[in-house]
C-alpha cells in the first residue's frame, strides 16, 4: 500500500552497526533530549499552572455544574415542563411539578413549578442537551466546577445546589452561554 | 587492648562457628558463617594484614557466601525436607572430622614459633610487601596456584556448555 | 606517658566528631536526594515535582520522614520476624560504612586545629569500598528471603546475582587505577591527581581511563540497583521486589540506603576519576582547608544528577540482556582495558 503522509518508515530486521550497537552515542542523544527539557522547566517555562493559587481560563461556553436560573425579579423560571428530563440522553434529570399557591407569585414566575428538581451529577455527561430543549431560559450549564465528595448520595444535586440566589450578588452571569444557547435555536 | 580485642574476637568466631555447624536453619547456618568470617578478619587485622583481611571479607563473605545463600535460597531448604541421618553417620561423621582435627593441630604445633616470629613486623601485611614476597620467594606456587585456577575455570566453562564437541 | 594519652584521647575525639559530621551530611544529602530525585524526574518530564511543603518543597523531605516513622509497621506473619528487620538494618549499615576512607579534603587548619578530613586513610582504602559494596547485598537477600514472598525473593535473586556480576568487572576497571596510581589508598589515588598538563587539562584519571571510567560507572548504576540496571525492585514484574513485603521506617532504610549509596558511589568516581578534591586553580587548603570538601561535594552532586539524569532518560534493561552487559561485554572490555594499560606503562615508564 502506498503511503499518504509519506512518513512511514519501513521496518528492516537488519544487523546492527557498531555504533548502535555500543549503545552509548544513542544513550547520549536520549540524555541529551532529557537535558534540554530539563532547563526549559528549570528556567521555569513549565506547562503546569499551580492550581488553587493560579486558575487556567475556561472557554466561554464550558459545560460545567448546572444553574436553575430566576429572572429579573428573583422568580423562579423552571415551570417543570420535564423537556430537560426527556432530553436528557444520560437520564440524569428528574422533577415533581408542584401548582402555585396564592401569595406565591414572587416565588414562581408560571403557574406550574418544579417542587423538586434533581440532577444526577454522576450521570451528567455535561452534554447541554437540557439547556437547549429549556423553552423558559431556566437551566444553563455554567464554568463552576462541580464540588467532589466521598458519598455518592451527595452527589444527587436538588435545587439547593442548582437554583442560583436571589440576591444581586449570588446571581450567576450566564449571559455568554445564553446567546450561544439562543442562537442555535 | 590487642590482648582483649583478640580473645573478644577469638570468643565471637568460635561461638559464631558453632551456631553455625548446630543451628538447623541452613539460611541461620550461612550467616552465622558470615560472622565467622568477619571475626577472623578482625584477627587479620590485629596482625597488620589489613590486605588479607578485606580480600578475605570480599573473597569469602562478599562472594562466595552470597552464591551459597544463593543456592539455598533457590532450593528454599528447611527443617521438614531435611532427611534423617543415622547414627552411624553421625559416627563416620566424627571419626573423621576427629581425624582431620588431629593433622592440623599435628601439622600447627611445629611451627608455633615462626608464625609468633613474622607477626611481630609491623608493615608485613601492606600490599607492597605482600606483592614483592609473592613474586620474589613465592612466585613458583603464585603461578601454580594461577594455573589451577586457570585450569578450574576451564573446567566450569566445558561443565557449562555440556554439548561441546571434544 | 600522659602525653601519649592526651594525644590519643584528641585523635579519638577528632575522629569521633568527623565521623558524626560525616554521618549526618550523608543522611542530609540522603534524604534531599529523595527530593532531588523528584525535582529532577518532574523538570525531565516536563512536570514541576513537590512544591507545596515549603517554598520549592524543601520541606518535603521531612514530611515524608514523617510519614515513613507514622505508617504501621507490619511484619507478615510465616516471614522469619529477626532476619525480617536484621535485613534493612544490615542494608543501611554496609552503607554507611562506606564513607569512612573517602578523603573529604587535605586539612581542616581552622580554629588552631589541624584535622584530617578522612576518617581513616587505610592504605587498602580502594578495596575496603569493594569490600563493603559487596557486602550491601546480604541486607537485600536476607531481606527478601525473610519476606517469605516469591516476588520478595525473584528481587534478592536478581539483586544478589547482578551485584556479582558486574562488582567483577568493577574490580577489573580498578585495576587499571590502581596500576596508574600505584597505590591503593584512596588519599594517594586523589592526591596523584593533582595538578594539569599543558596547563589547563587537570590531571584526572578520567583522560587516562576513558574506557575504565565508563565501565565503573555502568557498574556503579547497577551496584546501586539504579535505572536501567533496577530490576531487582522492578515494579511492572515484581509489585516492589526484595521490599514487597516492607513497610514504614524499615522500607524507609531500604530507600534511604540506595541513596546513600548513590552519594557514596558518586564520591568513589570523584575521588578515582576526577581528581577527589583537587581543582585546577584552586588549592583545597584555602578557606581552612573548606575548599577541598567544597570541590568534591560539588562533583559529587553532579555524578549525583547524572544517576538521576539517567535513571529518568533510559528504559530498564532486561535481565538476559543485563547478564549479557554484564559477563560478553563489560568484564572481557576491562580485561582489555587492563592489558592496554599495563601495556602503556611498560612502553612510556
Amino acid at each position: 500500500m502506498q503511503s499518504l503522509s509519506n512518513r512511514s518508515k519501513l521496518v528492516v530486521n537488519k544487523e546492527m552497526t557498531f555504533m548502535e550497537r555500543i549503545y552509548l552515542p544513542a544513550i547520549l542523544k536520549g540524555m541529551w533530549t532529557t537535558l534540554k527539557h530539563f532547563f526549559r522547566n528549570v528556567t521555569g517555562k513549565t506547562a503546569t499552572l499551580r492550581y488553587p493559587e493560579v486558575k487556567r481560563d475556561f472557554a466561554p461556553v464550558y459545560r460545567g455544574w448546572h444553574v436553575l436560573k430566576r429572572d429579573e425579579q428573583g422568580r423562579e423560571n423552571c415551570t417543570a415542563c420535564g423537556l430537560c428530563a426527556v432530553a436528557c440522553p444520560a437520564e440524569a434529570i428528574t422533577m415533581t411539578a408542584a401548582e402555585r399557591e396564592k401569595g406565591e407569585e414572587h416565588l414562581y414566575r408560571e403557574e406550574k413549578y418544579a417542587a423538586v428538581y434533581e440532577i444526577n451529577m454522576l450521570r451528567c455527561i455535561f452534554c447541554g442537551l437540557c439547556e437547549e430543549a429549556c423553552p423558559k431560559e431556566a437551566i444553563f450549564l455554567t464554568d463552576r466546577i462541580v464540588p467532589t465528595d466521598y458519598v455518592r448520595q451527595n452527589f444527587v444535586f436538588g435545587k439547593d445546589m442548582l437554583v442560583e440566589g436571589v440576591e444581586p450578588e449570588k446571581r450567576i452571569n450566564v449571559k455568554v452561554r445564553q446567546k450561544h444557547v439562543t442562537e442555535k435555536k | 587492648m590487642s590482648q582483649y580485642l583478640f580473645l573478644t574476637l577469638a570468643l565471637v568466631s568460635v561461638a559464631t562457628a558453632l551456631l553455625m555447624v548446630l543451628s538447623r536453619n541452613p539460611v541461620h547456618s550461612v550467616l552465622y558463617l558470615i560472622a565467622t568470617f568477619f571475626a577472623i578478619a578482625g584477627q587479620y587485622v590485629l596482625l597488620n594484614a589489613q590486605f588479607l583481611a578485606i580480600v578475605h571479607i570480599i573473597v569469602y563473605a562478599g562472594a562466595i557466601m552470597v552464591l551459597f545463600l544463593f543456592v539455598l535460597m533457590l532450593l528454599n531448604l528447611n527443617n521438614a525436607t531435611e532427611p534423617q541421618k543415622s547414627n552411624a553417620w553421625k559416627v563416620t561423621g566424627a571419626i573423621a572430622s576427629g581425624s582431620l582435627l588431629l593433622v592440623m593441630v599435628g601439622a600447627l604445633k611445629g611451627s608455633s614459633a615462626a608464625v609468633a616470629q613474622v607477626a611481630h613486623k609491623a608493615d608485613v601485611g601492606l600490599v607492597q610487601n605482600l606483592g614483592r614476597v609473592l613474586f620474589t620467594d613465592f612466585v613458583v606456587p603464585f603461578e601454580i596456584a594461577g594455573i589451577l585456577f586457570l585450569a578450574a575455570m576451564v573446567g566450569a566453562v566445558l561443565v557449562g556448555k555440556r554439548d561441546i564437541k571434544l | 606517658m600522659s602525653a601519649l594519652l592526651l594525644f590519643i584521647s584528641a585523635v579519638i575525639i577528632e575522629k569521633t566528631a568527623l565521623v558524626l559530621v560525616m554521618f549526618l551530611i550523608t543522611l542530609g544529602i540522603a534524604a534531599y536526594s529523595t527530593y532531588g530525585e523528584r525535582k529532577v524526574a518532574a523538570f525531565l518530564q516536563d512536570r514541576l515535582g513537590p512544591d507545596r511543603a515549603g517554598p520549592w518543597g524543601i520541606l518535603q523531605p521531612l514530611a515524608d520522614g514523617a510519614k515513613m516513622f507514622t505508617k504501621e509497621d507490619f511484619i507478615p506473619k510465616d516471614s522469619n520476624k529477626w532476619l525480617f528487620i536484621l535485613g534493612p538494618g544490615a542494608f543501611i549499615f554496609v552503607a554507611l560504612m562506606t564513607s569512612a576512607v573517602i578523603p573529604w579534603g587535605t586539612y581542616f587548619t581552622g580554629f588552631g586545629l589541624n584535622v584530617d578530613l578522612q576518617v581513616a586513610d587505610v592504605n587498602i582504602g580502594i578495596l575496603y569500598v569493594m569490600g563493603f559494596v559487596s557486602l550491601g547485598v546480604y541486607g537485600i537477600m536476607i531481606g527478601g528471603w525473610a519476606s517469605n514472598n516469591k516476588y520478595s525473593l525473584f528481587g534478592a535473586i536478581r539483586a544478589s546475582s547482578q551485584m556479582i556480576s558486574y562488582e567483577l568487572a568493577m574490580g577489573l576497571s580498578i585495576i587499571s587505577v590502581i596500576l596508574i596510581t600505584g597505590t591503593l589508598s584512596l588519599r594517594g589515588i586523589a592526591d596523584g591527581q593533582a595538578g594539569t598538563w599543558l596547563g589547563f587539562i587537570p590531571q584526572w584519571n578520567v583522560f587516562l581511563q576513558p574506557l575504565g571510567f565508563i565501565i565503573f560507572f555502568v557498574c556503579a548504576l547497577a551496584e546501586t540497583n539504579r535505572a536501567p540496571f533496577d530490576l531487582p525492585e522492578c515494579e511492572t514484574e515484581l509489585v516492589g521486589g526484595y521490599h514487597t513485603e516492607y513497610s514504614a521506617m524499615k522500607l524507609g532504610s531500604f530507600l534511604f540506603a540506595e541513596y546513600i549509596n548513590m552519594f557514596i558511589s558518586s564520591a568513589v568516581i570523584s575521588t578515582v576519576y576526577f581528581g577527589g578534591y583537587n581543582f585546577p586553580g584552586i588549592d583545597p587548603s584555602w578557606l581552612w582547608g573548606l575548599m577541598g570538601p567544597v570541590v568534591i561535594f560539588a562533583k559529587t552532586f553532579f555524578f549525583i544528577f547524572v544517576f538521576m539524569w539517567i535513571r529518568w532518560t533510559l528504559p530498564r534493561f532486561r535481565y538476559d540482556q543485563l547478564m549479557h552487559l554484564g559477563w560478553k561485554s563489560l568484564i572481557p572490555l576491562s580485561i582489555l582495558n587492563m592489558l592496554l594499560t599495563g601495556a602503556g606503562i611498560l612502553c612510556l615508564g
